[in-house]
């Protein structure tokens, strides 16, 4: 029923501007796969392309192992969810869920029939007379999800679909697209800006930037292991500090830093670029004596206290601002601004990254 | 009335009242009562006039019923009244103009409102603008020249080898068609088009994703969004295209009576505007109840129009 998705190679140039660059991804059947990035970094091409209405200026798409080269979006099995969802208003809920069958020929009794069964999947039984104009933001993309799963696709497309919702429903609709891909078995491919839903729902993430594809890899390694500092610093918080590697074994190399010699595990080097040390905040610990490596002694500047947890910010002898998150178990103690402590991390949770890797092909 | 007083002062607003009254009434309402008025009194002779002849009565309207000929339909012959015939003929064949004119424009609309890059737009509606800076009349005596016997478009068909003879293009109703299809298609296009662009793309893209084919998504997604477009255009060319005079004046030929044509000669050659106003109030009458009955059969409101 799914079906797996190769791109090889695949470029798209609007005139002058090249909005998806050499990007090579296989997407495995049945696969959540989410391409993750900035507005404007081609991730929206890329389903377009996918879905068929825009072609790729080289390369190739094979769904399912099948060239999608010169196949209208109509001939192809991918459905695309858009980002304002594209209901039909003048339609009924249930004609909507059923369009695609009718295009199908599908007889007018079954197709209400099955228009009923997906209305019940996706949780929203007796909304099939009403009209989309009668339905809140949550049920119409509801009724979107299961207007694209009535043609009973091999691959999803979803644009940014959860991006007008309010912060609650999102974080509940995650959790129900998440189960309806479960459930339903369909390649998903995934399109967002958001970090958190990207990382939540997917088994795969690629992260683009510049139309080129940074890194693919589960959402644990994204965030704990990046592949460059683009991956570092749009997927989560970072300090970044800049300096040069000293020397390296067993992937471990010294970085003489203007707030004193760090170590970190060193990243690959081959891109060039101007290499940086990335360390998340919540890998930070402030404590008052030095540690035995990686300790920066700090002026404890901003104290904001977030909820879960507690932002410190502390500035070193040179001013370069740190900032260590503590988790708020209900007893830490809060460093008093302007007291001095050292803040310091480990080696292992620290990575010295070129500002972009080179992308192969 | 609160808010134009507010903005304007009392005495602006004093003057836009008083001219929308004067427009109303003045321009709009009176010459029109006057008309409905006289429409129901006898033509008489000056000095009969508020005498005892001067009574009210459908007498006018009536005079539409006279001088049966032969109407047929499908190979039956019937008997009708002369000016009926010609009254059904201008309504049918004003339907006609109208049909023509949304296939016409259709393809038209949704090119210019989806299709066309909106950087040529401006200029794509300059040359659609062009024609309507001459005048009616020349534009009609240009078809006029186009269609003649010894005319360009016979020349042009003759010499691409489509046709052997001269087609005498000016007779029967065609031409009348032709002219009043050039000369209001615009009145279609416009009101299409402001429908089509305000349909989101992704609409259409979203049905053919769904693996719909281009008639399928016409049918289903963008012809019933255009439906208020497509109605207030209908409504207009239907109207204007009855109502027309000069275009059946100037293409028309021996036989093909447009009943403005009959209401002319009533009020300019027989000089009795009695007569003439009934026949008017006639056909507008019976063209707001046609107007109305097609937009009850398509499912059409009068707000749908106004938007």
């Amino acid at each position: 029923m799914s079906a797996g998705i190769d791109l090889e190679n695949v470029s798209c140039d609007f005139g002058t501007f090249r909005a998806v660059d050499h990007v090579n991804v296989t997407i495995q059947p049945g696969e959540f796969f989410s391409f993750l990035g900035p507005s404007g970094c081609g991730k929206t091409t890329i389903l377009r392309m996918i879905s068929g209405f825009t072609d790729p200026s080289s390369g190739a798409i094979r769904i399912g192992g099948k060239d999608m080269a010169g196949q209208r979006p109509n001939q192809r099995p991918t459905a695309l969810i858009f980002q304002n969802l594209a209901l039909f208003p003048l339609m009924p809920i249930w004609e909507n869920i059923a369009f695609g069958l009718e295009v199908r020929g599908v007889d007018r009794a079954k197709r209400r029939a099955r228009a009923e069964e997906l209305l019940a999947l996706v949780d929203l039984p007796d909304a099939a007379d009403k009209m989309v104009s009668q339905l809140s933001g949550g049920q119409k993309q509801r009724v979107a999800i299961a207007r694209a799963l009535a043609v009973e696709p091999s691959v999803m497309l979803l644009d940014e679909p959860l991006s007008a919702l309010d912060l609650k429903l999102r974080q509940h609709m995650r959790a129900e697209l998440r189960a309806i891909q479960k459930r339903t078995g369909v390649t998903f491919i995934y399109i967002t800006h958001d970090q958190g839903e990207a990382l939540a729902m997917s088994d795969r993430v690629g992260v683009m930037s510049q139309g080129r594809l940074q890194q693919v890899a589960s959402p644990r390694d994204v965030y704990n292991n990046p592949a460059n500092g683009f991956v570092a610093s749009f997927v989560g918080e970072n300090n970044i500090l800049t300096g040069t590697v000293q020397n390296a074994n067993a992937g471990l190399a010294s970085f003489d830093t203007p707030v004193g010699l760090l170590r970190a595990r060193l990243g690959d080097v081959s891109g060039g670029g101007a290499m940086k040390l990335y360390v998340r905040p919540e890998h930070m610990t402030l404590s008052a004596t030095a540690g035995a490596e990686n300790s920066v002694p700090v002026t404890i500047g901003e104290v904001s206290f977030e909820g879960s947890f507690i932002a410190v910010q502390g500035a070193a002898a040179n001013g370069t601002i740190l900032t260590a998150e503590l988790r708020n178990d209900g007893m830490a103690s809060v460093p008093a601004t302007g007291s001095q402590m050292h803040i310091s991390f480990d080696a292992n949770l620290a990575s010295i990254l070129p500002d972009s890797a080179t992308v192969k092909g | 009335m609160q808010d134009l007083l507010r903005r304007y002062g009392t005495g602006l607003t004093g003057v836009f009242i008083g001219l929308t009254f004067f427009w109303l009434a003045i321009l709009v309402i009176l010459p029109n009562f006057t008309m409905l008025e006289s429409s129901f009194r006898p033509y008489l002779a000056k000095v009969d006039e508020g005498g005892p002849l001067d009574t009210y009565s459908l007498g006018n309207y009536m005079k539409v019923f006279g001088n049966e000929v032969g109407f047929s339909i499908f190979g039956v012959v019937f008997q009708v009244p002369v000016r009926v015939k010609v009254f059904l003929l201008t309504i049918f064949y004003s339907a006609v103009v109208t049909v023509i004119t949304f296939v016409l424009a259709y393809p038209l609309a949704y090119y210019l409102a989806k299709i066309v890059s909106p950087k040529s737009l401006p200029t794509l509606f300059l040359l659609l603008f062009v024609p309507l800076w001459v005048s009616e009349i020349l534009r009609s005596f240009a078809w006029w020249i186009i269609l003649a016997l010894k005319g360009p478009l016979n020349a042009v068909l003759m010499q691409l080898g489509v046709i052997d003879t001269e087609i005498r293009w000016i007779a029967g109703f065609s031409p009348v068609i032709i002219g009043l299809v050039y000369t209001y298609v615009l009145f279609m296009v416009f009101p299409l088009y402001n429908a089509m662009q305000s349909l989101d793309s992704n609409q259409i893209e979203a049905a053919e994703d769904l693996g719909s084919p281009w008639w399928r998504t016409h049918w289903r997604v963008i012809l019933p969004h255009a439906k208020p477009g497509i109605a207030s255009g209908a409504v207009m060319v239907f109207m204007l295209s009855a109502g027309s005079l000069l275009v059946p004046s100037l293409l028309g030929s021996t036989t093909s009576g447009w009943f403005t044509q009959t209401i002319q000669g009533i009020m300019l050659d027989s000089q009795d505007w009695n007569t003439g106003a009934a026949f008017a109030f006639m056909l507008l009458i019976v063209c707001t109840l046609f107007v109305s009955l097609a937009m009850r059969v398509f499912g059409v409101k009068l707000s749908d129009i106004a938007k």
